[in-house]
């Protein structure tokens, strides 16, 4: 770190100090401060990196709780690495046959595989063992939320907008390589649980159309069991799943460093700049607190929270099954989607398209290649073709926020019809008719939640249309359109188009595109998000600094 | 991480980076209130406070990570393991969260952006030189053509070791080891007389040789109601026991539950429902087919034994499963 990048450094000293406390407050930070000097100088002659550091630690970040969820993934991929590679010292991939001699006793005996003997040996001979396979599991459990919980902030505030498109798809890829690395995760320990997973992908492979048999046979390696799928699994799970991912998430920050956080408008924040807190120090604090928060929380859950207790379940058997067996809570929705379709399949001549083709790689299909088109199919709907760095307030786009609880309220049902038996014995119901109760509600949630997502929305418009008409200041607003006339040239002669600058007056979201097309958005009054803010958008006070 | 604020690698930190005056930020606005009370200029009462709260939690992080290191020393306990681990990692989270709380700037500060695109001189220069470079090349098409087809053919000849990943899916999928006087037996290997199985019991069994292969369970089944055989399949039922497939038809997990008072067998996994005394047709649930039935027969010596493969393939559907 080059010496150029501490702005200002704050006093060392402490109200209340002795006066020889306080020199040698004084005196100890010269001399490391020499030792880092050279060496940050040795470094500078070789890389020439002081201006580059320095232009990253001036780096601004917009301030708000919504963006930390993102950081909370990456943390949680941290964890994830740190743990896992500790796991890797002692798990075992292989299929080898053993009988289980641990020191847990009601296994001993058992003929079980190597790699879950290893599981279980990491479970209670290996110190530390227990915590890092669960703290592991859990960060597992937290990195696709969190990533799920990002997509939405972005999907709701409209984020994926150009230019961001591109970062969009980076990150939709990151989830689906996500969910696989989890599910290939615990699939590797080769008990009962997994061992039913690994049949049901192995099942929906099977299903693809032509050439479904070659997809088993080729990732099995042969028919189920198949000898070999522990270890390709453990390949795919520790290298190249996790060095696509660590691919990617550097390629998906470096975009966000290049093309800038979004923002939220209001209090000074346009189209043309970012406002917020600057990297170094502030930025870099909080987030190396957020990393080590993650971390704290994953270490009491892998403490204290049991999950997937392997020895319980016993190891694979392609005869048994465990009865309510749940899978980790990602692909629940796929597990839903299996017992909701019905027993439909396509058959002529002599071949067929079996029923779970539909509602696993259909639907997963469909899902995922719609979440990657969903930009360009908003731009097309809207004819917005502008660049945006301001967010949208959720209820500013109805159609967009409908559609988006819809799709969640769908997945939700798929979800909770993952665990329908459990519901039906919990509650005393016939599973008949939780069923058909979930059907009507994957169909029903959507529309009915869309329509309630609409209505909220106008009628949030309506609010904060009514407080601004009461507390409307003419004076001040006609100084500060005339002010700063929206859609000029800005400052420093960075010209952003007058169509991004501009903001929107909240109406009907009826007549949202054709407004976008009809009226140059330039000529509007910027009455823009500053409700929210609680503070006047302008702000012209703010300009006289 | 490359500078993109400007060619030169100026500084852009902090200082307005336009000439004119900011809506809004700068490094140290007089009079601007910052969000979070203090600040190096705050207060001295809440300076000490912040202080002391931020000395309290790295103090806690050093006592939990030496509990922790005590409790490997010990020889390890989950649940300490976790609490001093949690402790330690989140004590030195919170004091450095609280740090730039009380201690660090929080005033906004503002950073202009600039158009991302490069500007129509740039691309013309980047053509001009990559168009240059292009020259050079077109200018030999022939070996253009040929460095593109052995690229080519180069590739197509890599995907080969692909296949070497699993045997061509040939008859397994579609038969199993059930052969004609094959005996069934139980998972340990046991093989079984009529007698063995009780009325409204069931029995997992397997082909001799073959237990707790992928395609081999096999349910065994004393029904105490009439079958109603399909056509063809009226010997298949010697002595009242019938066989059919385990794995469900669905995706293929082992069909675990038998209600003997409605002869049903039920999935554990997604609840789909096979009659058993009308050739395990799917009743309920989101299984499409019957179970694979297995023709039996009793041997010379009291064994039950298999009298050729099940009726189909058993479990999942699959494109030709239907072909022979
Ligand atoms: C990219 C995100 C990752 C996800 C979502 C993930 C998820 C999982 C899950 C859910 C399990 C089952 C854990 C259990 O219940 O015991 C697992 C196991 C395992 N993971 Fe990961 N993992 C990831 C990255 C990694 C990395 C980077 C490594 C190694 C460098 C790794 C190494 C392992 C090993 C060795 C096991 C099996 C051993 C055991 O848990 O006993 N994982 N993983
Ligand atoms: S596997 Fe039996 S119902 Fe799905």
């Amino acid at each position: 770190m080059s010496p150029a990048a501490t702005p200002g450094a704050t006093a060392a000293t402490t109200p209340g100090a002795t006066p020889a406390r306080r020199r040698a407050a004084r005196r100890r930070p010269r001399r490391s401060r020499l030792v880092t000097r050279r060496v940050a100088r040795w470094i500078d002659e070789r890389v020439g990196s002081a201006s580059v550091v320095r232009t990253a630690l001036g780096k601004v970040f917009p301030d708000h709780w919504s963006f930390l969820i993102g950081e909370i993934a990456l943390y949680a991929f941290v964890v994830l690495v740190l743990t896992g590679t500790y796991l890797t010292f002692f798990f075992r991939a292989s299929q080898q046959e053993v009988i289980y001699r641990g020191s847990y006793a009601p296994l001993r005996g058992v003929r079980m595989t190597e790699a879950y003997r290893s599981a279980i040996d990491i479970s209670f001979d290996v110190r530390a063992g227990l915590v890092m396979r669960q703290m592991h599991h859990w960060a597992a459990v937290l990195f696709v939320a969190a990533i799920v919980v990002h997509l939405m902030r972005v999907f709701f505030t409209g984020a994926f907008r150009r230019p961001r498109e591109l970062n969009w798809m980076v990150g939709v890829t990151l989830l689906i390589l996500a969910i696989f690395n989890g599910f290939a995760g615990y699939s590797l320990l080769d008990d009962q649980l997994s061992g039913t997973g690994l049949r049901i992908a192995y099942s929906i492979t099977l299903s693809i159309p032509v050439a479904g048999t070659w997809l088993a046979s080729l990732l099995f390696g042969g028919e189920f069991p198949g000898p070999d799928i522990i270890s390709r699994l453990t390949v795919i799970h520790i290298l190249l799943i996790p060095a696509v991912i660590t691919l990617l998430l550097v390629v998906h920050l470096a975009l966000v460093v290049r093309q800038k956080h979004t923002q939220f408008a209001g209090r000074g924040r346009r189209e043309d700049n970012v406002v917020g807190t600057p990297v170094w120090p502030t930025f870099m604090f909080k987030s190396l607190g957020l990393f080590l928060i993650t971390a704290a929380v994953l270490a009491a859950l892998g403490g204290l929270a049991q999950i997937n207790p392997i020895w319980l379940y016993g190891p694979f058997r392609p005869a048994q099954v465990s009865a309510a067996s749940q899978p980790d809570w990602y692909m629940g929705w796929l597990d839903g989607a299996l017992r909701l379709y019905p027993g439909w399949e396509l058959r002529a001549g002599g071949f067929e398209v079996p029923a779970p083709f539909f509602p696993a790689v259909l639907l997963a299909g469909v899902t995922f290649g719609l979440l990657y088109a969903w930009p360009f199919l908003e731009a097309r709907r809207t004819r917005d073709l502008e660049v945006h760095h301001l967010l949208d307030r959720p209820r500013d786009r109805p159609v967009r926020t409908a559609l988006g609880v819809a799709t969640l309220a769908f997945y939700v049902v798929l979800t909770l019809s993952g665990s329908s038996d459990v519901t039906a014995t919990t509650f005393g119901l016939s599973i008949n008719s939780v069923l058909m109760a979930l059907r009507i509600a994957v169909l029903s949630a959507p529309v009915v939640s869309g329509i309630v997502a609409y209505r909220l929305c106008i009628e949030l418009q309506a609010r904060d249309r009514a407080r601004q008409a009461h507390r409307a200041h003419p004076e001040h607003r006609a100084g500060s359109a005339g002010d700063r006339p929206a859609g000029r040239t800005s400052a420093g002669g960075a010209s952003v188009p007058p169509a991004a600058l501009a903001r929107e007056p909240r109406q009907g979201v009826g007549e949202e595109h054709q407004r976008r097309q009809q009226q140059p958005p330039a000529e509007q009054e910027p009455v823009g998000h500053e409700g929210h803010r609680g503070g006047d958008g302008e702000r012209p006070d703010a300009r006289r600094r | 991480m490359t500078s993109d604020e400007s060619p030169s690698g100026a500084p852009q930190r902090a200082t307005p980076p336009h000439g004119g005056t900011p809506p809004h930020g700068g490094t140290h606005p007089q009079g601007d209130t910052p969000p979070h009370g203090d600040t190096p200029t705050g207060s001295h009462h809440a300076g000490r406070a912040g202080e002391r709260s931020v000395a309290a939690a790295f103090a806690l992080s050093m006592a939990a990570a030496l509990g922790l290191a005590v409790v490997y020393w010990r020889g390890g306990q989950p649940q300490l393991e976790g609490t001093f681990l949690a402790l330690a990692l989140g004590g030195l989270g919170v004091g450095l969260a609280l740090w730039a709380r009380y201690f660090m700037p929080h005033e906004d500060v503002e950073e202009a952006r600039k158009p991302i695109a490069s500007t129509e001189e740039e691309i013309e220069l980047f053509r001009e030189e990559f168009e240059q470079g292009e020259r050079i090349l077109t200018r030999r098409k022939l070996l253009v053509r040929l460095a593109g087809g052995s690229l080519a053919t180069l590739g197509a000849a890599l995907l080969f070791p692909i296949r070497s990943l699993g045997p061509r899916p040939g008859k397994g999928f579609k038969s199993t080891p059930y052969r004609q006087g094959l005996r069934l037996v139980t998972s340990d290997g046991r093989p079984i007389k009529a007698a063995d199985v009780a009325v409204d019991n069931v029995l997992t069994v397997f082909p001799e040789g073959h237990v707790d292969e992928g395609d081999t369970p096999t349910l065994l089944i004393r029904p105490s109601g009439t079958n109603r055989p399909r056509p063809g399949r009226e010997q298949w039922t010697p002595d009242g026991l019938i066989a059919y497939s385990k794995l469900c038809t669905h995706v293929g997990c082992p069909v675990g539950l038998y209600q003997a008072g409605e002869h049903l067998l039920l999935c554990p996994c997604h609840q789909s429902t096979f009659a058993v005394l009308d050739g395990a047709k799917p009743l309920f649930g989101p299984a499409a087919r019957s179970l694979p039935q297995l023709p039996l027969r009793i041997d010379a010596k009291g064994y039950v034994v298999a009298a050729g493969d099940f009726s189909g393939p058993p479990g999942p559907g699959f494109w030709d499963r239907d072909r022979p």
